[in-house]
């Protein structure tokens, strides 16, 4: 069969496709790649747009690329997937891209913080790409969607497969839902820095990029549902309720904000399809549900397996499970509006945003419950396993988290705390403490699970890691709601004469020291970070257990094994 | 029916469900975590009784505390222009310099003064005053467009460049090497006699033969002796301070470029009074004024 292939140079693809046992889910996947490196090609010539075209290069470069390791995997037969295996393959390099994301983002986030720290040293006048302005956003997408992101899928793919006894849907496409999302990552990454976005808060990529990264979420979605649909147990577990949840709402808020018009097929720039303060209100409709969604759903996802499995203890209340699940999913997405208060948006529209995030607080508490109280009957674990320690501080920052974000959605609070540094602490104590903890958590039992180890490299640094970082992001937050509320009152200080007290750079110069700690901490959590990546892959140099590999059904008849 | 276990250290029993190892126990909702969600909903419930809340088909609900933020907003606002009306009316009838020999006025200026100038004025003059490169230092005695608190009334109420009908700043620097005027061995040159001109060493050659080009082509501004004008905001040449930098290189570039500072009017902004007040502000801050003082003796090509 392999002599049939290479005859000539153009039969070479068709017939690989002609070839009766190239899947169709293979097949599928290399007419889209396919056509896609062709459109990548005739946007990258034709535009005027020197921005576009830049990105047209990267875009053309990943089909193109796509293109040739598909023909290459195709002529040598090795996509055909195995349904008695889990497909583990994609969670491994997506446990690798959640780390080197983590990174990435720390880096980032640790610079923009020197730079607010010592804005003489780290002003880089000759480098636009440098700038704070830009290197934000990037902060913010790599660690809520790149580190984020591929941490809950990744996660949501080991999950969805344990708990449904069912090899992933699509066949090769949980592989392009992979490399996909990276290439999302990469073009919305070089945008940033190269200035291309829409300047909406989570949702910087232009709309190319938005209407790529809505075929991947939709393949996302497929793929997810697809192995709930053909899972081997009765019912479907809470985890993947939320990763579910998560999911489906996470399209929704980004097909409606980035409702959009370019200014052109091969240009960059695009103006939104909505005004004034509707537009205001759709964006933090969309950004308040992105943590809501992605960063409060989707973890919740994550630690209704990982911390039951790693105690081994049943979760603790099932009732509680589905009250809180359904409460929080319909109040949330009521309470954008707070991020508007004092402004045009009408009062009327306040009052709800604010209220519905009150009624907010007990649904969110009741993941921190279920969290914590699975562990009753294993506390001890608390002590000697210090990835159980790990997940159990990030339940108690969610748990804190959960409660100030109802807290500053007050009015009266919110005139104090809106556009200070309060409000970087309180996001940093979700995205260090609860985000960034439940994800390391789940990745410290995923690698020996994956890689089959029977233990990590050292359990030491792992309590190093979480010491280190725990202490950093103390620091952090800590600095963050002194500096935060010191600004407040410093903005708000009348003169007795009728006049603002102090001006604004006044209050930047004031906030110096608490930047420093800042940094500080935010430097301590990258250092455990990197503990961890060394932790990770010295652990996979471990010698490999010898595991009866986990099989969901019997091993294939004879018959298929001569087809082999 | 899925068989239910006990679980022996709870208690409670399970659902009878296992998926992956993992199962679920069926215990009841916390009551304090329920009362807690209930009492969050009824103070919601009142929240929206009492306040604007629920939209309609053409309105909302204003709620029975009639409640409004832009009712509250006037309010404020009116209780805060009257108190500082009632300082301001002082200023009204004063001139300048009764204000500055008046102690009790000249403090409540200050005071006005240092606040509006943290607003406005810092971003582009420091939070000092103390300037920086194309921004005048406003806390030395050189001052462009004159240093009495008249002219710095005038120059903040107009503006320099700034499209206002008597904004400061008619005469501009042209851009001899941009615009192709002066050859670059010129420009060269008169680099090296503005340098001599303020009292620095110079290549003796470069100013000898740069005197006929300054005079032709910037005496009739900068004056004969470089020297400036300030009734027309032209800088003085011989002193040792450079808005756009002392070096060569920024002298040249100065010359190559023209940079022309602009300055906002801030007329529609303030009130008359509140100028007054920021003019008397930055006229204490500064230490005085070296135009009103004989000019140095000009030494070019020493």
């Amino acid at each position: 069969m392999k002599a049939a292939v290479s005859q000539r140079d153009w039969g070479f693809m068709t017939e690989a496709i002609a070839r009766d046992d190239t899947p169709l889910d293979v097949v599928a996947l290399y007419i889209f790649i396919g056509v896609s490196a062709f459109l990548a090609v005739l946007a990258t010539a034709f535009t005027q747009d020197p921005l576009f075209r830049f990105h047209g290069y990267i875009l053309t470069a990943a089909f193109v690329l796509g293109f040739c390791v598909l023909s290459l995997r195709i002529g040598s037969g090795k996509l055909r997937s195995d349904p008695g295996r889990y497909s583990d393959g994609v969670i491994r390099a997506g446990v690798i891209a959640t780390m080197f994301w983590a990174i990435a983002g720390l880096c980032a986030g640790a610079l923009i913080a020197s730079q607010l720290s010592w804005p003489r040293i780290f002003y880089f006048p000759d480098l636009p790409w440098l700038n704070f302005g830009r290197l934000r956003p990037l902060h913010t997408s790599a660690v809520i969607f790149a580190f984020g992101g591929n941490a809950l899928m990744s996660t949501s793919f080991y999950v969805v497969q344990r708990t449904c006894k069912a090899r992933l849907a699509g066949g090769v496409w949980p592989w392009f839902v992979f490399w996909g999302y990276q290439l999302f990552i990469v073009l919305a990454a070089t945008g940033y820095l190269a200035g291309i976005t829409q300047s909406r808060e989570y949702a910087e990529p232009e709309w190319y990029i938005d209407i790529w990264l809505t075929v991947v979420w939709v393949a996302y979605l497929l793929v997810f549902l697809g192995t709930i649909w053909k899972r081997k147990e009765p019912h479907i577990y809470v985890a993947n309720w939320f990763y579910l949840a998560f999911i489906v709402t996470i399209a929704i808020l980004h097909l409606i904000n980035n409702a959009a018009v370019p200014i052109g097929l091969l240009e960059t720039k695009s103006y939104s399809a909505f005004a004034g303060v509707q537009d205001a209100l759709v964006q933090w409709w969309y950004g308040h549900n992105a943590v809501g969604f992605f960063l409060t759903a989707g973890f919740l996802g994550m630690m209704y397996y990982f911390v039951p499995k790693r105690v081994n203890r049943p979760v603790y209340s099932y009732r509680l499970s589905i009250v809180h699940f359904w409460s929080l999913i319909f109040i949330y997405i009521w309470a954008g509006p707070h991020h508007l208060h004092y402004t045009a948006l009408p009062q009327w529209t306040q009052t709800l945003g604010m209220t519905f995030s009150i009624m907010l607080w007990m649904p969110s508490w009741g993941g921190m419950i279920n969290g914590l109280m699975t562990l009753s009957g294993a506390w001890d674990k608390l002590r000697t396993d210090p990835v159980v320690r790990m997940m159990v501080v990030a339940i108690a920052f969610y748990g804190m988290a959960t409660f100030e974000g109802p807290l500053m959605s007050i009015r009266a609070v919110n005139a104090l705390s809106h556009y200070t540094d309060w409000t970087i602490g309180h996001v940093h104590s979700g995205a260090l403490g609860w985000v960034g903890f439940i994800s390391f958590g789940a990745v410290y039992c995923m690698v020996p699970w994956l890689w089959k180890k029977d233990r990590l490299y050292s359990d030491k640094l792992v309590e190093w890691h979480f010491w280190i970082a725990t202490t950093g992001i103390v620091l952090y937050i800590a600095a963050m709601w002194v500096s935060g509320i010191m600004e407040g009152l410093m903005w708000r200080e009348y003169t007795p004469q009728g006049y603002l007290a102090n001006s604004f750079v006044e209050t930047v110069s004031a906030k110096h020291v608490e930047n420093v700690i800042r940094t500080v901490g935010g430097l301590m959590y990258l250092s455990g970070a990197l503990i961890m990546v060394y932790n990770l892959w010295r652990t996979t140099r471990l010698p490999s257990v010898a595991r009866t590999p986990e099989r969901l059904v019997p091993p294939p008849g004879a018959a298929l094994l001569a087809a082999e | 029916m899925p068989e239910r276990e006990h679980d022996d250290h709870s208690g409670v029993e399970t659902t009878g469900h296992e998926w992956d190892g993992i199962k679920e126990l069926d215990t009841p909702l916390p009551r304090w975590w329920l009362w807690t969600w209930y009492a969050c909903i009824a103070w919601a419930v009142v929240y929206w009784v009492l306040m604007p809340a629920w939209p309609g088909i053409s309105g909302y609900t204003h709620g029975l505390l009639g409640k409004s933020d832009r009712a509250a907003v006037s309010v404020e606002l009116a209780k805060l222009n009257a108190v500082r009306g009632a300082g301001l009316v002082k200023l009204r009838g004063a001139s300048l310099e009764q204000i500055e020999a008046d102690p009790g006025l000249q403090t409540y200026a200050l005071q006005v003064g240092q606040s509006v100038f943290g607003d406005n004025c810092a971003t582009c003059h420091g939070a000092g005053g103390g300037g920086g490169k194309g921004y005048p230092n406003l806390r030395d005695d050189v001052w462009l467009w004159g240093g009495s608190p008249e002219d710095i009334q005038h120059t903040i109420t107009v503006g320099v460049r700034s499209g206002h009908p008597h904004a400061r700043g008619e005469a501009m620097m042209p851009a001899f090497g941009r615009d192709q005027m002066l050859t670059s061995a010129q420009i060269g040159d008169l680099t090296e006699y503005v340098v001599a001109l303020s009292h620095r060493r110079a290549d003796p050659a470069a100013v000898t033969r740069a005197r006929q080009t300054f005079a032709d082509q910037c005496a009739a501004c900068h004056g004969p002796a470089g020297t400036g004008d300030v009734k027309r905001g032209i800088p003085n040449l011989t002193d040792a301070d450079w808005l756009y930098g002392s070096d060569r290189e920024a002298i040249r570039g100065q010359i190559f470029n023209g940079r022309n500072g602009v300055m906002p009017t801030w007329e529609a902004r303030f009130s008359p009074e509140t100028i007054k007040a920021l003019a008397v502000y930055v006229h204490a801050n500064a230490a005085g004024d070296a135009t009103a003082r004989p000019p140095a003796p000009a030494v070019a090509g020493r």
